[in-house]
C-alpha cells in the first residue's frame, strides 16, 4: 500500500542562510554553540518517516522538541529548509502557490491548540470557512456546515458565536472546520492541551470515534504520552527536532529504543499497553492448554482475567497459527513490573 | 492591552509607550549622567557669556524668504499651464470638491428633520438608545442655537475629510503592518506630521489648491490621517496569529485573509481609528475657516475679529456638541461592532429617516436661545472688576520670565544654541534623537528666521512650564481624590474635544493682544492631556508598592513624593513631550492675537502678498522647532530609539 | 441646487478627463451667479466698515432682487484668491491693493473693478486726545522718539509701543518704524475690535497709546483721536513695500468684481456696481452693528428703511 504521507530528510533550521547548517558539521553543533556561531536554531533535523492511510500517526515529543514545526513544514505554513514531503504521491515542496492552496483547501486540513477561529463569525460561518473560500455557494456551504456540526455534536449552537462556547465545544469547532472540506488528511496541532483534563478525555474519545466514523489520515501532535498511546496506531517520538524512535505504543513500551524514550514510558502501565506477544512464552514440550486461545493482540490487563482463572496456560495465536502461551507465571510479574517502577 | 479600550496616549493621536513600560526604562538611570549635565550646562553659559550677540534683527529678505516667493510666483505664472497641474494637483482639487458637494447634497437632501431622524438613527443602530438620544439632543441643540447651517456645513467637511482619510490611511495602515518596508518608510513621516501644527500648512495648502472646500478637506485630512495610519496598522498587527494560521491552512490567498479574517478582526481598532480621525478632523475643520472653508469656523473667526466671546461660546458649544456625538456613536459602535448589525433595524431607520425628510420642520421652527448675551456680561464683569489681577498678571510673567529668556535665546549665537541642542539631545534623548534635532535647530537659522524662532521658543519654554506645574498638580490631586477626579472626567473631556482655536477668545477677552494671551490659550489647551497622563501614571503605581509604603509608616506628603511621583516618572516625561507638542500648536495661533514672531509671520504670510514667502518660511521654522523639542523629550521616557 | 453642482462638476471631470487638463477655475462656474434666485457671493473683510458696505448689499439683493448671499469670512488678500477659484463674486470695499489689482486685474483677468464705493478712506497713526492735551508737539513724528517711554507696554521690548491691527490690513508700520528710526515696536492687536478696544481704553482710563487707525470709523463720532504727522505722502513714495518713510495716501475705496460675475452682467452686479454711499453713512450701520447690539441684517434693514431715497437709484 503507497504511504497517505512520506517525509524524507527533512529540516527546518530558523535563523539567517539557513541552508548552510543542514548536512555541514555546524549540524552537530550544541544548540547553544550553533546559535552563538551562526544565529540558528535546528528545528527539525533530517525526519523521515511514512503514514499510511487510515492510520493515526502520533508525533510526541516535550515542548521545544520541533513537533509543531514539524507538522506546519507538511503543509509548508513554514517552509522547510530541505528534504522532501509527499502526500498522497505528490511531492509538496515543489508545488506552486496554487496548487499548495489546493492541497490546503481541499486534501488536508487542520485542528489547532488554540483553535484559531473567527471571533467575528457565527460558529456555523467558522466551519463554512473553507467552503467559502473555495467558492462554494452559500446554501451548499451552510448546509454542509450544519452537516459537519451535527457530526462533532454542536447542532443547535450554529448561530453562537466562538467566545459565547466553552473550550470543549470551541475546539469541537475547529474540528468541525476541519472535517468541513472533507479532507484525506487532518492534523492536530495539540489540540486538546488547552482543555481541562475531563474534557480532554470526551475529545480523544471523539476522536476515536470520528476516525472510526470517516476513517480519515490522522498526524496527531502531542505532549502528553496517555493520549499518544490512547489514539495512536503509530508514536514517532521527537527530541531536539530529530526522530528517536518510531512505533506502536506497545513497541515504544515493550522495546523503548534508548533511555530517553525509557524515561518517557517508565511510569506507563504496562499491562495497559503490553499485549501478550511481549510475555507469552514457548509453550513446554506436550503441555497441555486451555481450549480457547488468546488473540497475541490482546493487551495484558484485558487477559488478566482468564488467565488467572485458567487451570493451565492459555495458548496464544497470531490468526489461527498457535505463536506461544501465556500463564500466571508470565502474566503477574508485568502486572506488577509497573508498580515497582512508580517513583517514591 | 484589547483592542477595545484605547489607552490614552492613542486617543491623542500618537502612539507611544504606556506609563508602566516608560517607568521601567525610567529606572535605569546611569549615574554619569547628572555629572555630564551639569558639566555641559556650565560649558554652555559660559559660551553664551562669551559669545553673546546683539540678537541681528530680522531684514524680511532671507534667501529663504525670496526662494518661497519664487515658487508662489511660478505656480501663480503655471496653475494653469503647467501639466503639475493641469492633469495632477487640479483634478485632486476637482475630486475633492466632488467628494464634498455629494456629502453635502446627501446631507441637505435630507433637510433639517431627515438628517436629525437619520443622525438619531445611526445612533440607535450603531450604539444603542442612549446615544441615539444623545444625538437627536444635539442636533437639535443646533437648531436651538440658530447655528443650523454652519453646523451641517463642519459636519459635511468634516465627514468628508475622514472618508478621505478612512480611504487612504486605512490601506495604507494595512500596508505599514503588513509590509516591512512600507511600515518603516511611514514611520518618520507620520512622527513629523503629528507635530506638524495646524497653522503651518494652510499657506502651503492654498499654494498648491487654493482657498475653499478642497483646501480645507485637504489640510483636514493631513492632519487627520496619521491618527487612521497608526490605528489601523496597530489593529492588523494585533490580528491573533492562530486565527491567521488556521485560515492559512485552509488555503486562503493572501486577499482572503486580508478580507475575511485580518480586516474584520482588526475592525473595532479600526473603528477606533475613525473615530479618532473624526476628533482630530473637527478641530482641524474649525481652523480651515482661514482659508475660506464654511461652518462654525467662520462663526470662530468673526467673534474672535469682533472679540466676542459670547457668539465665540454658541459656536464652540455647537463643536463640542458635534465632537460629542460623534464620538459616542463611534466609541459606542466600536465596543458592538464585533456582530454584524441587523439589517432589520438598519431597514426600519432607513424608512424612518425618509419619513422624516417629508416633515415639514424647519431648523428655524424651534425656540431659538443664544449664550451670548451671558457669556459676553460675564465677561465684561471680570474686564472690569479683575483688570488689575489680569494686567498684573500679564505683566509680571512678561517682564519677570519671558522677557529675560527671549533675551538669553535671542541673544545666544546660532551656532551655540545647535551645539546645545546637539549636546543635551545626546544626553537626554540619546544620538539618534540628537542627529534629528541638531540639524533641525541649525535649519531654523538658515531660514533667516533666527530672532522670531527664539522668540517663540521662549514663550513656549514658559507655557510648558506652567502647563506642567498647574498639569501636575491637577492630576495629583485627581489620583489622590476620586470623587473629584469623576466631576473632572466630563470637563476634561469637553475641554479635549474643542478646537485650539477656541481657546484664544476667553485668553484675548482677559489679556488683550499679547504673548500672555498665547500662554493662557495653550495653557489651556494643553493642561488637560497633562492632567490624564499624570493621573493615569500615579494610579498606575502598583496597589502593592503604595502598601507597603504606607505600612511602613509613610505620611501621605512622603507617599508622594517618595514613592508616587518617582513612580510615576515615565507619566509625567510623557505628559511633558505631549504637553509641548501642543503647546507649540497653541503659541504658534496666538500669533492671530497678538504673540507675533513666527504665528505671526504665518498669518501674515497667508494674509500679505509681499509676506508669503516669509510666511511659508515660517510654518516650516515652525516645523523644525517642533521636530527639536520633540526630539529632544521624546527621549525623556525612551532612551533607546523607537521601541516595539 | 448642490446636487446640480454636483452633477456638473461630475460631467465636467469626465469631459476634462476625456480632453486633457484641468484649470484652476475648473468646476466651479456651475453654480448660477447670474439671473433671478442666484447665489451672489460676497466676501467679508474683518472690519466694521466693511461689514456695514456688505450688510446693506446683502440685504438689497435679498429682500428687493430675491437672490441668496452667501458671506464668507475672508481677510483681504484671500478673498482676491477667491476670484480665482470662483469663490468670491465680490468685494465691497477695497483698499487700494495696487499689487492686487495688477495680478488679478491686469495679469489673471479674472476680477474687474466696478468703482468706487463712495467712502473716502484715510490710514494714519493716532493718539487719544487728552496725550495732546498734555503733549502738544506730540502729534509731529519727530518728537515720537522723545515720549517712546510713556507707550511701554510688557510686549514692546524696552521700547514704545505701536499698536496695529489685523496681519493681513495694508500697513507700512513696521518699514515706517524702521525707516523714520522710531524707537518703537509694532505689536499686532490681531483685529479691529482689539485696536478699538485699546483706544477706548486709552480715552477712558487715560492710557497712553499710539496705533493705527483709519476712516471712516465710527469710533470718531464717539471719542476723540489725533492723527499724527507723519513725513507727507508724495505719489510713488510708498513704491517699495520695505523703503517706506511717508504718510499713508488718502484712499478712495472701490468695489472689486470677479469677471464673471461681471460678464454675467446681473441685476445683482448692477447693484454693486450702482453702489456708492458716504462715510456718514457707513458710520452709522457700522454703529448699529457694534453699539447698538444688532446683526449686520438688522442694521441693514434699519438703514435701508430709514434711507429709502439713497439705495433705490441702485436698483433700477
Amino acid at each position: 500500500m503507497t504511504p497517505m504521507i512520506e517525509v524524507a530528510d527533512l529540516w527546518k533550521v530558523f535563523g539567517p542562510r539557513p541552508e548552510r547548517v543542514v548536512g555541514s558539521p555546524l549540524a552537530d553543533l550544541s544548540r547553544a554553540e550553533l546559535r552563538e556561531r551562526t544565529g540558528c536554531v535546528i528545528a527539525v533535523r533530517g525526519v523521515s518517516f511514512d503514514v499510511r492511510p487510515g492510520e493515526v500517526f502520533v508525533v510526541m515529543g516535550l515542548s521545544g522538541s520541533g513537533k509543531s514545526t514539524l507538522v506546519r513544514c507538511l503543509t509548508r505554513l513554514i517552509e522547510p529548509t530541505s528534504g522532501e514531503i509527499g502526500i498522497g504521491g505528490e511531492p509538496v515542496r515543489a508545488m506552486n502557490p496554487s496548487r499548495l492552496r489546493e492541497l490546503r483547501r481541499r486534501r488536508v486540513a487542520m485542528v489547532f491548540q488554540h483553535f484559531g477561529l473567527l471571533p467575528h463569525r457565527s460558529v456555523l460561518d467558522n466551519v463554512a470557512y473553507g467552503l467559502e473560500i473555495q467558492g462554494r455557494s452559500r446554501a451548499e456551504r451552510h448546509r454542509r456546515a450544519g452537516e459537519t456540526l451535527a457530526l462533532v455534536g454542536l447542532e443547535g449552537h450554529e448561530n453562537q458565536y466562538p467566545d459565547q462556547l466553552s473550550g470543549g465545544m470551541q475546539q469541537r469547532v475547529g474540528l468541525a472546520r476541519a472535517l468541513a472540506t472533507d479532507p484525506e488528511v487532518l492534523l492536530f496541532d495539540e489540540p486538546f492541551s488547552a482543555l481541562d483534563p475531563l474534557i480532554r478525555r470526551d475529545m480523544q474519545a471523539e476522536v476515536r470515534r470520528l476516525h472510526g466514523e470517516v476513517g480519515k489520515t490522522l498526524v496527531f501532535i502531542t505532549h502528553d504520552l496517555s493520549e499518544a498511546l490512547s489514539l495512536g496506531d503509530r508514536i514517532a517520538v521527537l527530541r531536539d527536532g530529530a526522530l528517536v524512535q518510531v512505533g506502536t505504543p506497545e513497541e515504544l513500551v515493550g522495546a523503548p529504543a534508548d533511555s530517553y524514550v525509557a524515561d518517557f514510558v517508565r511510569d506507563v502501565p504496562r499491562s495497559d499497553v503490553l499485549t501478550l506477544r511481549w510475555i507469552m512464552r514457548e509453550p513446554a514440550p506436550g503441555e497441555r492448554c486451555e481450549d480457547e486461545p488468546l488473540s497475541q493482540h490482546t493487551v495484558i490487563r484485558d487477559a488478566v482475567h482468564r488467565v488467572l482463572r485458567a487451570e493451565r496456560p492459555i495458548p496464544v495465536v497470531d490468526g489461527v497459527r498457535r505463536v506461544g502461551v501465556i500463564d500466571a507465571d508470565r502474566l503477574l510479574p508485568a502486572l506488577i513490573g509497573h508498580h515497582r517502577q512508580v517513583p517514591a | 492591552m484589547t483592542a477595545t479600550v484605547p489607552p490614552p496616549a492613542l486617543r491623542s493621536g500618537r502612539v507611544t509607550p504606556t506609563a508602566g513600560e516608560v517607568a521601567a526604562v525610567g529606572r535605569r538611570r546611569r549615574p554619569w549622567r547628572r555629572l555630564w549635565a551639569v558639566v555641559l550646562g556650565v560649558v554652555t553659559v559660559a559660551a553664551y557669556v562669551v559669545f553673546r550677540t546683539e540678537g541681528a534683527t530680522e531684514d524680511g529678505d532671507a534667501a529663504a524668504f525670496r526662494f518661497f516667493d519664487g515658487v508662489r510666483d511660478w505656480v501663480d505664472a503655471n496653475r494653469d499651464s503647467s501639466p503639475v497641474f493641469l492633469y495632477g494637483i487640479n483634478y485632486v482639487r476637482l475630486g475633492v470638491r466632488l467628494l464634498v458637494d455629494a456629502v453635502q447634497a446627501a446631507l441637505s437632501g435630507l433637510g433639517f428633520a431627515g438628517l436629525v431622524a437619520a443622525i438619531t438613527g445611526l445612533g440607535v443602530v450603531l450604539a444603542g438608545w442612549r446615544t441615539g438620544l444623545l444625538a437627536l439632543g444635539g442636533f437639535l441643540a443646533f437648531a436651538v442655537l440658530g447655528l443650523w447651517e454652519q453646523s451641517v456645513d463642519t459636519l459635511v467637511l468634516t465627514v468628508s475629510a475622514v472618508l478621505l482619510s478612512v480611504a487612504i490611511g486605512v490601506p495604507l495602515g494595512v500596508l505599514a503592518a503588513r509590509v516591512r518596508w512600507v511600515g518603516a518608510a511611514l514611520r518618520p513621516v507620520l512622527d513629523v506630521m503629528q507635530i506638524l501644527p495646524t497653522f503651518a500648512y494652510l499657506a502651503p495648502m492654498t499654494l498648491l489648491f487654493l482657498i475653499g472646500e478642497p483646501a480645507a478637506v485637504i489640510a483636514t485630512m493631513i492632519y487627520a490621517v496619521p491618527a487612521t495610519i497608526r490605528i489601523t496598522a496597530l489593529g492588523i498587527g494585533e490580528v491573533s496569529p492562530s486565527a491567521v494560521e488556521a485560515a492559512t491552512a485552509l488555503g486562503s490567498t493572501r486577499w482572503q485573509l486580508l478580507r475575511k479574517v485580518r480586516l474584520p478582526m482588526a475592525r473595532p481598532t479600526i473603528v477606533l481609528a475613525v473615530n479618532q480621525t473624526i476628533m482630530l478632523a473637527l478641530s482641524m475643520v474649525v481652523i480651515t475657516a482661514l482659508i475660506d472653508a464654511p461652518g462654525l469656523g467662520q462663526n470662530i473667526v468673526s467673534a474672535l475679529q469682533r472679540v466676542n466671546v459670547g457668539a465665540a461660546f454658541d459656536a464652540g458649544l455647537a463643536i463640542v456638541i458635534l465632537a460629542v456625538v460623534l464620538d459616542r456613536i463611534t466609541t459606542n459602535a466600536a465596543r458592538r461592532v464585533r456582530r454584524s448589525l441587523s439589517i432589520r433595524g438598519g431597514i426600519g431607520v432607513g424608512i424612518a429617516v425618509v419619513a422624516a425628510a417629508f416633515i415639514p420642520l424647519g431648523s428655524a421652527d424651534l425656540p431659538a436661545y443664544s449664550f451670548a448675551a451671558p457669556v459676553n456680561d460675564a465677561v465684561g464683569w471680570i474686564e472690569l472688576h479683575w483688570y488689575d489681577v489680569t494686567e498684573g498678571l500679564k505683566n509680571g510673567i512678561s517682564a519677570g520670565v519671558l522677557d529675560p529668556l527671549e533675551t538669553v535665546l535671542v541673544t545666544s549665537p546660532w551656532w551655540l544654541f545647535v551645539a546645545a541642542v546637539a549636546a543635551f539631545g545626546t544626553l537626554i534623548s540619546g544620538w539618534r534623537a540628537a542627529a534629528v534635532a541638531a540639524p533641525a535647530a541649525a535649519g531654523l537659522a538658515g531660514l533667516g528666521l533666527w530672532q522670531h524662532s527664539m522668540q517663540t521658543l521662549a514663550t513656549v519654554l514658559v507655557a510648558i512650564v506652567l502647563t506642567m506645574l498647574i498639569g501636575v498638580a491637577t492630576g495629583v490631586v485627581c489620583a489622590r481624590h476620586d470623587r473629584l477626579a469623576t466631576a473632572l472626567r466630563p470637563v476634561l473631556d469637553a475641554a479635549q474635544t474643542m478646537p485650539s482655536f477656541v481657546y484664544l477668545l476667553p485668553a484675548v477677552a482677559l489679556f488683550g493682544a499679547s504673548r500672555f494671551t498665547a500662554i493662557v490659550a495653550a495653557v489651556i489647551f494643553a493642561v488637560p492631556p497633562v492632567v490624564r497622563l499624570v493621573e493615569r501614571g500615579l494610579r498606575d503605581v502598583p496597589p502593592a508598592v503604595v502598601e507597603a509604603a504606607r505600612s511602613a509608616g509613610s505620611t501621605p506628603r512622603q507617599l508622594l513624593w517618595k514613592v508616587q511621583l518617582p513612580m510615576a516618572r515615565g507619566g509625567l516625561l510623557l505628559a511633558a513631550n505631549q504637553g509641548i507638542v501642543m503647546v507649540l500648536a497653541m503659541v504658534v495661533v496666538g500669533g492671530l492675537v497678538g504673540a507675533g514672531a513666527l504665528g505671526y509671520d504665518v498669518v501674515a504670510g497667508f494674509s500679505q502678498r509681499e509676506l508669503f514667502g516669509q510666511g511659508l518660511a515660517a510654518g516650516l521654522a515652525i516645523v523644525l522647532l517642533g521636530i527639536v523639542l520633540d526630539r529632544l523629550t521624546q527621549g525623556f521616557h525612551d532612551s533607546k530609539g523607537p521601541r516595539r | 441646487m448642490r446636487t446640480l453642482r454636483t452633477a456638473a462638476t461630475a460631467a465636467l471631470i469626465a469631459s476634462l478627463a476625456a480632453c486633457g487638463g484641468a484649470t484652476s477655475g475648473a468646476g466651479e462656474e456651475s453654480e448660477p451667479s447670474a439671473g433671478p434666485k442666484g447665489t451672489v457671493n460676497l466676501a467679508i473683510n474683518p472690519w466694521v466698515g466693511y461689514e456695514a458696505n456688505a450688510a446693506v448689499i446683502a440685504h438689497l439683493l435679498e429682500k428687493e432682487l430675491g437672490y441668496t448671499v452667501e458671506k464668507k469670512e475672508l481677510k483681504e488678500e484671500i478673498a482676491w484668491q477667491g476670484f480665482e477659484t470662483g469663490e468670491v463674486d465680490a468685494i465691497v470695499e477695497n483698499w487700494g491693493h495696487a499689487d492686487l489689482k495688477k495680478t488679478y486685474i491686469e495679469q489673471k483677468k479674472v476680477a474687474v473693478d466696478v468703482g468706487p464705493t463712495g467712502n473716502k478712506g484715510t490710514i494714519g497713526w493716532y493718539v487719544p486726545q487728552w496725550m495732546v492735551d498734555e503733549h502738544p508737539d506730540i502729534t509731529d513724528w519727530n518728537n515720537l522718539n522723545k515720549y517712546a517711554a510713556l507707550f511701554k507696554t510688557s510686549e514692546s521690548k524696552g521700547k514704545g509701543q505701536f499698536l496695529a491691527g489685523d496681519p493681513s490690513f495694508v500697513t507700512n508700520d513696521a518699514a515706517l518704524v524702521k525707516n523714520l528710526k522710531l524707537d518703537y515696536t509694532v505689536v499686532y492687536s490681531g483685529s479691529e475690535a482689539a485696536i478699538i478696544k485699546a483706544a477706548q481704553q486709552a480715552s477712558a482710563q487715560k492710557k497712553p497709546l499710539l496705533f493705527y487707525f483709519y476712516e471712516p470709523q465710527w469710533l470718531f463720532a464717539k471719542e476723540k483721536y489725533v492723527r499724527v504727522k507723519l513725513p507727507a505722502y508724495k505719489t510713488g513714495c510708498d513704491a517699495d513695500p520695505k523703503k517706506v518713510a511717508c504718510d499713508y495716501p488718502d484712499y478712495v475705496l472701490d468695489k472689486i468684481a470677479s469677471k464673471k460675475f461681471a460678464d454675467a452682467n446681473s441685476t445683482a452686479y448692477q447693484l454693486i456696481k450702482n453702489f456708492t454711499w458716504t462715510n456718514d453713512d457707513q458710520n452709522l450701520v457700522s454703529d448699529y452693528i457694534t453699539n447698538q447690539g444688532m446683526t449686520p441684517e438688522k442694521a441693514a434693514e434699519k438703514w435701508a428703511a430709514e434711507h429709502e431715497a439713497t439705495w433705490k437709484p441702485w436698483i433700477r
